[in-house]
């Protein structure tokens, strides 16, 4: 390594991961169990789901987007 | 089906019951229009859908407008788009919702999208100075490179250079050196955020094997690629 770990992080891919539409298509039943299971158990439910999330940062933000939309709304 | 190709690891299948709010929800916004009581319920149920959608759509440009640059009246006029936009989608999909979420959870996923959609095309209205411009001068800083290891950091830099040169395809650069967030690629090209993250994915296999290949990075960790 030489310092750019952030590079690193980047460049390396989770075969599991299912990629954008797959991950959005689900992404209301995804938040659903994460309020009713935890994010542990849904991460083990939905790994292709989990390492999507991880990997890609727009749809990272509308997995945290919608999240708080749901609890702010349920809180 | 995974990005790599392999099986469905990861694809949700669930189905549940309807709960009775979301019930009641479909009960009123499938109102028949057959007699008056009914679009009363429908016209009722459908301004408090909109209602949430502004609510969710403010709130969620709130927590991004710092990076996306939308504020005050700007802000608020998307805002209102994209409930507007939602609420039409949602009605017109009614039939595709199959229960396996909460209605409002499914319903709020919709805003989200528009929000991010909206973004997405509002990026190149006022795109930051340096986007296209300088991509590479750019990178070490995208990628977190260490100043302390300048020597180091200036040698991968030439690596990761030759690696992109050589093994990507002209679309794959373009998607990896400019650093314009997905969205708005996807808005100026034409394409979908999957196809985007798709071409970066494939992008970000073939440099890591180049760069672990020629010794500037670590093999894989188990259970990566």
């Amino acid at each position: 390594m030489s310092g750019w770990q952030g590079l690193d992080q980047f460049l390396r891919t989770d075969p599991r991961d299912v990629g954008c539409e797959q991950a959005m298509e689900v992404l209301d039943i995804y938040v659903d169990a994460v309020i009713k299971e935890g994010t542990g158990a849904t991460e083990r439910r939905y790994p292709g789901v989990a390492a999507h999330l991880r990997a890609c940062g727009p749809c990272g933000e509308d997995f945290a987007g919608l999240l708080a939309a749901v609890t702010g709304a349920t809180s | 089906m995974s990005l790599a190709g392999g099986t469905t690891a990861g694809k949700v299948s669930s189905r549940g019951p309807l709960d009775e709010e979301s019930r009641e929800w479909l009960r009123c916004l499938a109102g028949t229009g057959r007699d008056s009581r009914s679009n009363a319920e429908r016209e009722q149920a459908l301004a408090r859908l909109h209602d949430l959608m502004l609510r969710a759509a403010r709130a969620e440009l709130g927590r991004r407008s710092r990076p996306a640059g939308v504020e005050g009246r700007e802000r608020d006029d998307l805002a209102h788009q994209a409930a507007d936009d939602a609420l039409l989608a949602i009605t017109g999909k009614l039939d595709r919702f199959r229960g396996d979420s909460r209605f409002t959870t499914w319903a709020y996923k919709f805003v989200i999208f528009e929000v991010s959609a909206k973004l997405g095309r509002h990026y190149w209205r006022n795109p930051p100075a340096q986007a296209g411009d300088d991509a590479w001068e750019r990178i070490p800083d995208r990628f977190g490179a260490d100043p302390a290891q300048h020597a180091e950091s200036r040698e991968l830099a030439g690596a990761l250079r030759r690696a992109v040169t050589e093994v990507l395809s002209d679309r794959q650069r373009r998607v990896f050196v400019e650093g314009v967030p997905l969205d708005a690629l996807a808005a100026e090209l034409g394409s979908t955020r999957n196809a985007i993250y798709k071409t970066m994915f494939d992008a970000r296999r073939k440099i890591r094997a180049r760069l672990v290949a020629h010794g500037y990075l670590d093999d894989e960790e188990p259970g990566m690629s």
